[in-house]
């Protein structure tokens, strides 16, 4: 049994220790919201945070990870930056098909938490990991700005 | 027989099954036991007031059911926080696509297709709850009016709520001609109103086909023989069936598939599988095979598309100009890998999936299952992109082929590697165009002819007629130039080793992208400027001239650019839509290229969702661009060569430059806009390259070994 904390709820799951965090959450935990959309660290899709720094959960063998803070999507609107990245994800219609949208909100967050107010450069840095493939990056890159703006 | 409405409420209740509510409502009580109105299939009226609407579309992201709802209230006169959407089941008696005659979404048409069978439904509706309501108060219909989902009858102060005319209006006669709204009367059509689908997409909570969790599931990941058409030889399994979670081995003639507690558990085993394959007939099969039948095709003639004047004639002395333009083979990688859930018991089936042709998974379900059509439901679900790619049923198949091996309900998902090497691919074309010049830049004689696939011979037989596909000269046939003397052919030539298919943008991806670099080159020979150029044979198309004219205008066409830097035009009139854009890009000294900035004007006739609108010209450009950039898929020893992001590669946020949508206004019919900002993208980033370095580039994607120190 491996214990893990998700959410702020403990968990124990009967799996290898070796198998990713991504398909323990999916798969065994139910928590869908998490994406799969490479299994290769290429696309972001899977970014969970862990004690609230972005990654991608597809690359995290979950037999490392102790009792380190898992958050995911489903609960990242708890938080101060994941609740302002969502409100502008909705004031500025970013998203289209949404299935990469779990891990651009999670990106997002991430950054606003170690960069209250990112220019463009930060921007590129902490979302360049993150695939869309509908193209909504120009509204990810101005919800970032407005999500920020909207920081006291 | 599976009545359309009962399956209907299966898929509301069924697993999976995703309703958004348009906005916060709290229903006043309504009177207990009173059955739903059903006006039409798209309407269901309950006696709380809620309005639940099936959409006959499929949304992927392209805001469609927002906008269909838009429609359907805007006539209904339906209150815009009352209503609420579900999907619809398979069922093409009803949910049929006019524009195809089958149940699908594709070819950027949900809003052209559907915008007066829509407008009908809602219109018809209205007018039986306007009825009921004038019988009950004995007043003339006529003396009535409709706002926020109420009757009004103005002369004696009353109104009624929807929801409380159903028992009545339930029984009554829907007429089939209602009259429609005057545009001027919209109230919701024309307004950037907040999409539905958009909420449960930021935290979580929306159900995509991959999400699918019905009780009991296990899970897949399955192994096709990695050429075309070969079969499996020996499988050892030994080491799959020691990993922890793996249930099953399931090996068919064509595939291999793992059935674990999860997916790492499926996937592990399937990497442990020790599988040998007789690869087939296409074992040899290499994309220079590929290219090299396409090209001996184009020799051929072709079948005539469309002649105006004598082309022949026209071109037949003096100094014609001709070159050829290819497009390669792409995969579609939406970014939720492919995927369905299948469950098949002994009397019958059910599937979970996202698609974009759900009859056709019905009938793939059942035909791989062995049974009747009837016995198997379908739960469609949110599509995490589908460009075409789920215009397919294939996942759905090999997904029911498998569960027929496996007690319970099992999810199979194709790894991103799986999905790059069995896409149905957009086809490779190859392009000859001819032209003459008149000593005054004049476009006197014109050919062109396309080569390659042609998918609706495969996927609309009725469609491909007299050697012509309609989609393979699309954009072509109709170009929107004055030409006097034009030829238009096609050549059906399929490519061995791989499957074809449709992807965003279809035909006129390439046509427009030959068509408008060869009208760059031949501006380039008149010495022309390239928006003059086109400006000056655009006469018989006024909208394309408009907004040709405004995007010269906002994009600062003819001002001043750093070295390497240029600007590219590209006009289209695909999909019903007038657009014209213009792309600045820079070459640096290795050929990378750095897109600078984009602006695209659009007419698109009567807008319903002007947000969307632009959000999928932003969004379409950037699939385009990601496609001139870096698609390409290539063959060898019949086996695709890519397989994941990392080589087939998707632009990212780093190397996004502004995009600048500017909307036309005007009553015209709506046309469609979904797969336009695709189209206009590569040429007009080929023509950028072009201004930017002289290089005249005519094959995608862009090579940057041509283009690396060159300099206009
Ligand atoms: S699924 Fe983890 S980065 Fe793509
Ligand atoms: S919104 Fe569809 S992949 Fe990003």
């Amino acid at each position: 049994m491996i214990e893990l904390r998700v959410n702020g709820e403990a968990k124990s799951v009967d799996v290898a220790p070796d198998m990713p965090l991504l398909w323990v959450l999916r798969d065994v935990l139910h928590l869908t919201g998490t994406k799969f959309g490479c299994g290769i660290a290429q696309c972001g899709a899977c970014t969970v945070h862990i004690d609230g720094k972005p990654v991608r959960s597809c690359q995290l063998a979950v037999g490392a990870l102790g009792n380190r803070a898992i958050t995911t999507i489903e609960k990242i609107g708890e938080t101060p930056a994941g609740a302002r990245v969502q409100k502008a994800w909705l004031d500025l219609e970013v998203i289209q098909c949404g299935y990469c949208q779990s891990g651009q909100i999670m990106s997002a967050a991430a950054l606003l938490n170690s960069v209250p107010h990112p220019d463009d450069a930060d921007i590129d840095a902490a979302m360049s990991g993150n695939i869309c493939r509908c193209g909504t990056y120009v509204r990810i890159r101005a919800a970032i700005k407005r999500a920020a703006a909207e920081h006291a | 027989m599976l009545d359309a409405r009962t399956s209907r409420r299966t898929v509301l209740g069924g697993l999976g099954a995703t309703v958004f509510v348009a906005g916060f409502h709290v229903p006043r009580a309504g009177a207990a036991g009173v059955a739903d109105m059903e006006p039409n299939a798209f309407i269901r009226i309950d006696a709380q007031g809620f309005i639940t609407l099936t959409m006959p579309q499929v949304e992927m992201g392209q805001g469609t059911y927002t906008s269909i709802s838009m429609i359907l209230a805007e006539e209904l006169d339906a209150a815009w926080d009352h209503v609420k959407v579900e999907h619809a089941p398979p069922d093409e008696t009803h949910y049929a696509n006019p524009a195809f005659g089958v149940q699908a979404t594709g070819n950027s048409n949900s809003i052209r297709a559907f915008w007066l069978p829509l407008r009908k439904a809602g219109a018809g509706t209205r007018a039986v709850l306007v009825e009921a309501a004038a019988r009950g108060w004995k007043v003339p219909a006529a003396e009535c009016r409709t706002e926020n989902s109420q009757v009004v009858h103005d002369k004696s102060g009353r109104r009624v709520a929807y929801g409380d005319l159903v028992a009545r209006a339930a029984a009554m006669p829907v007429p089939t001609d209602a009259p429609l709204k005057d545009p001027k009367q919209f109230k919701l059509i024309g307004r950037s109103l907040r999409r539905l689908d958009t909420p449960v997409k930021t935290d979580g909570t929306a159900v995509y086909g991959i999400d699918a969790l019905p009780p009991g599931v296990k899970f897949a990941a399955l192994m096709q023989s990695p050429v075309l058409g070969g079969k499996v030889a020996h499988v050892d399994d030994a080491a799959a069936k020691k990993i922890k979670g793996v249930r099953q081995i399931v090996v068919l003639d064509d595939l291999v598939a793992v059935v674990g507690d999860h997916m790492w558990a499926a996937k592990s085993g399937l990497e442990a599988l020790d599988v040998a394959w007789n690869d087939g007939a296409n074992a040899e099969i290499s994309t220079a095979d590929i290219w090299a039948r396409l090209r001996k095709a184009s020799e051929r003639d072709g079948a005539v598309a469309k002649t105006v004047g004598d082309a022949r004639k026209a071109l037949g002395e003096g100094d014609v100009y001709t070159q050829t333009y290819e497009v390669p083979l792409l995969a579609h990688a939406p970014m939720e890998p492919l995927n369905c859930t299948v469950h098949v018991r002994p009397d019958g089936a059910e599937a979970w999936i996202g698609s974009q042709v759900l009859a056709r998974v019905q009938r793939a379900v059942a035909k791989a299952a062995g049974l009747s059509v009837e016995t198997v439901v379908v739960h469609n679900h949110l599509l995490g992109g589908g460009f075409g790619r789920r215009l397919e049923p294939d996942m759905a198949f090999v997904a029911a082929r498998i569960a027929k091996q496996v007690d319970g309900p099992v999810k199979v998902v194709w790894t991103r590697e799986e999905d790059i090497r069995h896409d149905v691919y957009r086809p490779a074309y190859h392009d000859l165009l001819s032209a003459k010049l008149s000593r005054d830049g004049r476009i006197v004689g014109w050919k062109h002819k396309t080569a390659g696939s042609s998918i609706l011979a495969r996927w609309l037989p009725p469609a491909f007629r007299n050697g012509v596909d309609g989609d393979g000269v699309d954009g072509a046939a109709d170009v929107p130039y004055d030409i006097d003397n034009l030829r238009v052919e096609f050549v059906r030539e399929e490519p061995p080793g791989v499957n074809t298919g449709f992807w965003r943008g279809v035909g006129p991806n390439n046509n427009v992208f030959a068509i408008e670099s060869f009208i760059d080159e031949l501006a380039h020979r008149a010495r022309i400027d390239p928006v003059a150029f086109r400006r000056a044979h655009l006469g018989k198309t006024p909208r394309l001239k408009a907004a040709l004219d405004l995007v010269a205008a906002k994009s600062n066409w003819g001002s001043a650019l750093p070295p390497r830097a240029g600007r590219g035009v590209a006009v289209q009139v695909a999909f019903a839509s007038f657009i014209a854009t213009v792309i600045e890009a820079e070459v640096d000294e290795a050929g990378e290229v750095l897109l600078r900035r984009i602006d695209t004007a659009v007419d698109t006739g009567t807008i319903v969702n002007p947000d969307t609108v632009m959000a999928q010209l932003q969004g379409g450009l950037i699939f385009g661009l990601t496609a001139a950039l870096y698609g390409e898929i290539t063959v060898e020893k019949g086996r695709v060569q890519q397989s994941n992001f990392h080589d087939y590669r998707m632009l990212r946020m780093d190397q996004v430059p502004p995009i600048n949508v500017h909307l036309i206004r005007n009553g015209e019919p709506p046309g469609g806009i979904g797969e336009t900002g695709t189209t206009a993208s590569m040429p007009a980033l080929r023509n950028a390259i072009y201004a930017a370095t002289g290089v005249a580039l005519r094959r995608m994607p862009i090579d940057r070994t041509l283009i690396a120190g060159a300099r206009r």
